[in-house]
């Protein structure tokens, strides 16, 4: 695998080594943005810390990152893997169409918001510990796992999954979210549930060497849409 | 040097901020903050960079160190007759600048050291920080061409249009040391960028770099022109930098209450909390509804002796804070943390509208902000 040094070179001319490369160890990274952007079958690992707008747009492929990352990572992206050793800033997976993320400490705000769904294309974002506010805000398909591996009473933020109209939001706690908005189902998950996300926990706990029976023991309440009471009235009286 | 405020218009700006504090007030070179502000390029486009240091005048503490921009010759003889009428000036020089390529078509740039005229100042019968503050806004609002861009005693506002780390190379900033830096980083997306709207914006030693849009701009600026303020700069940021000013320094608020005020918590979360904040919210949001700033903003305030950092309440820009002994770093971007200390720890995404604020030790410090802290753990229910 092919290693670049990132220390002193701007986003423009790394990205553009990147794309010489099939496999490549990027490291000293230090913000250079849209790293894997638009990209479609490579294995990129980096170090440090890689800038805005990774794996925007990517189409396939790996990219495993030692550390955390900034805010729209995955941006729109429509299959491949990323994995994050750290914990992303926010609006990751935003209006991410394909592909999977796992992310092993807390995530931002607004992560997985506007993410959909269509046929085989199915995006899933799973976070080991915690997210910020306005998670899955708009969510229109696809499937966010938050695992709140330290076991914190309040695993999301604010306003979670608020204007949610399809895909799943499904949460690891032994309370019921509260105050979450009127037009969406809340409810603990059942034997489906758990069948639907018991992969991609598996995948998660490979990563990062987590005990997977211990998760798939523990409660999980799911959001979902109620799509008896659509959002007819969300901004004004009609 | 060209003046949007002339043209009516007023800077909305999507930028990077970045700073650091030493706790124990050791000094820090502003070479540091120049570098960090390298790694954040993107989010500038070269029409706006300023730092603001604190502690870097320790042989002239005691006075007010004016930064003062001039158009021209006859805007510093005005504003020179003026400052001679009502100070004593202790020392006055141009600002030491090292010529960049990138940066051109600079004002004059001069910095005095002063006192408030004894006599006049026991005559008005102001207090010693009210009288600079007005005598600053004056110049500001009437001497045309001339612009106080830095008034406060042991610190200095550096900035001027271009990318931050020229204005950093431009200022020589590596000259400078001391226990907190700022800086900015400028995107304006509306007006041509000028040297005066670039940021910090200060008044006295209160400086604020923000990252974002107040959208409720004019109505901050109608509610704060009402206390003898004047938004000269028609920027949105400089409504900030008055707007703590007045609640800080002139109404006695601690910052973390201030934070309650401009990024107050939504009424569905006040009526959540325990009584004791409840109470204090409620106040808050009642008693200083103008002052409440919606639109996405990310800012870091310095003012002598602290630094605070804060998000609106919806968290619409990025901030990220980390430590390392008794050094706190603040950036839009991580890698700038990364660029000013590798193996900073702690690394923390503040929630929107939860202050970090940090002072030196030792010196009489804002209350811990758990006593204002709207999301203090279990207690983040809507």
């Amino acid at each position: 695998m092919k290693k670049i040094d990132c220390k002193n070179l701007d986003f423009a001319a790394l990205n553009s080594l990147i794309r010489e490369e099939k496999e490549v160890e990027l490291v000293n990274c230090t913000g250079q943005r849209f790293i894997g952007a638009g990209t479609e079958n490579k294995r990129i690992k980096i170090t440090g810390v890689p800038g805005n707008g990774l794996a925007s747009f990517m189409s396939g492929g790996e990219i495993t990152v030692f550390g955390n990352v900034q805010d729209q990572a995955c941006d729109t992206m429509n299959d491949g893997k990323v994995v994050v050793h750290g914990m992303a800033g926010d609006a990751a997976g935003y209006a991410m169409r394909g592909g999977e993320i796992y992310i092993e400490g807390k995530a931002g705000y607004r992560t997985g918001i506007h993410m959909k769904e269509y046929g085989n294309k199915k995006p899933v974002i799973v976070i080991g510990e915690t997210s910020g506010s306005f998670l899955g805000e708009y969510q229109a398909g696809g499937l966010i796992v938050v695992l709140n591996s330290q076991n914190s009473p309040k695993p999301v933020g604010f306003f979670c999954g608020t204007g949610m109209h399809g895909g799943k939001i499904v949460i690891r706690t032994e309370t019921k979210p509260q105050n979450v908005s009127p037009k969406i189902n809340v409810r603990v998950a059942g034997d489906d549930d758990l069948a639907e996300i018991e992969k991609y926990v598996g995948e998660f706990c490979k990563y990062f060497s987590k005990n997977k029976t211990e998760f798939m023991n523990s409660r999980f309440y799911v959001l979902t849409p109620d799509s008896k009471n659509p959002y007819k009235e969300l901004y004004v009286q009609n | 040097m060209n003046t949007e405020g002339e043209r009516g218009n007023r800077i909305p700006s999507g930028c990077a901020i970045a700073g650091v504090f030493s706790e124990t007030g050791e000094n820090i070179s502003g070479a540091i903050i120049t570098d960090a502000m390298r790694t954040m390029r993107e989010r500038s486009n070269g029409l706006g960079g300023g730092f603001a240091g604190y502690g870097i005048y320790p042989q002239y503490k005691d006075y007010y160190a004016f930064h003062v921009f001039y158009a021209d010759k006859e805007a510093k003889k005005a504003c020179e007759d003026y400052l001679d009428e009502k100070f004593e000036i202790i020392n006055l020089s141009k600002i030491p600048v090292r010529k960049n390529p990138r940066i051109t078509d600079e004002p004059l740039i001069w910095r005095y050291f002063v006192m408030p005229d004894h006599n006049l100042l026991r005559d008005s019968q102001l207090d010693e920080r009210e009288y600079v503050a007005r005598r600053v806004i004056k110049i500001n609002n009437e001497i045309k061409g001339a612009y106080v861009f830095s008034s406060g005693k042991n610190m200095g506002c550096f900035k001027g249009v271009g990318y931050p780390e020229d204005i950093g190379d431009y200022y020589r900033l590596e000259e400078y040391a001391g226990y907190g830096w700022t800086a900015h980083g400028r995107y304006p997306t509306n007006t041509p960028g000028w040297w005066g709207g670039a940021h910090p914006f200060s008044l006295l030693d209160l400086t604020v770099v923000h990252n974002g849009e107040i959208s409720s701009y004019d109505a901050n600026r109608r509610f704060i022109e009402m206390f003898g303020y004047k938004c000269t700069l028609l920027t949105d940021t400089e409504v900030i930098t008055y707007a703590l000013d007045f609640l800080v320094r002139k109404k006695g608020l601690t910052m973390s209450e201030a934070a309650a005020v401009i990024a107050a918590p939504f009424w569905t979360t006040i009526e959540h909390m325990p009584d004791e904040r409840r109470v204090v919210c409620d106040y808050l949001r009642k008693e200083f509804p103008g002052l409440l700033m919606t639109g996405p903003f990310s800012i870091l305030v310095g003012w002598n002796g602290g630094m605070m950092a804060l998000n609106d309440r919806l968290k619409l820009r990025s901030m990220v804070t980390a430590k390392s002994g008794a050094r706190t770093y603040f950036a839009s971007e991580e890698c700038a943390i990364r660029r000013m200390d590798e193996n900073a720890g702690g690394l923390l995404a503040p929630r929107g509208g939860e202050p970090v604020i940090v002072t030196l030790k030792g010196e009489k410090s804002d209350p811990p902000i758990t006593n204002l802290n709207c999301f203090a753990e279990g207690d983040i229910d809507l």
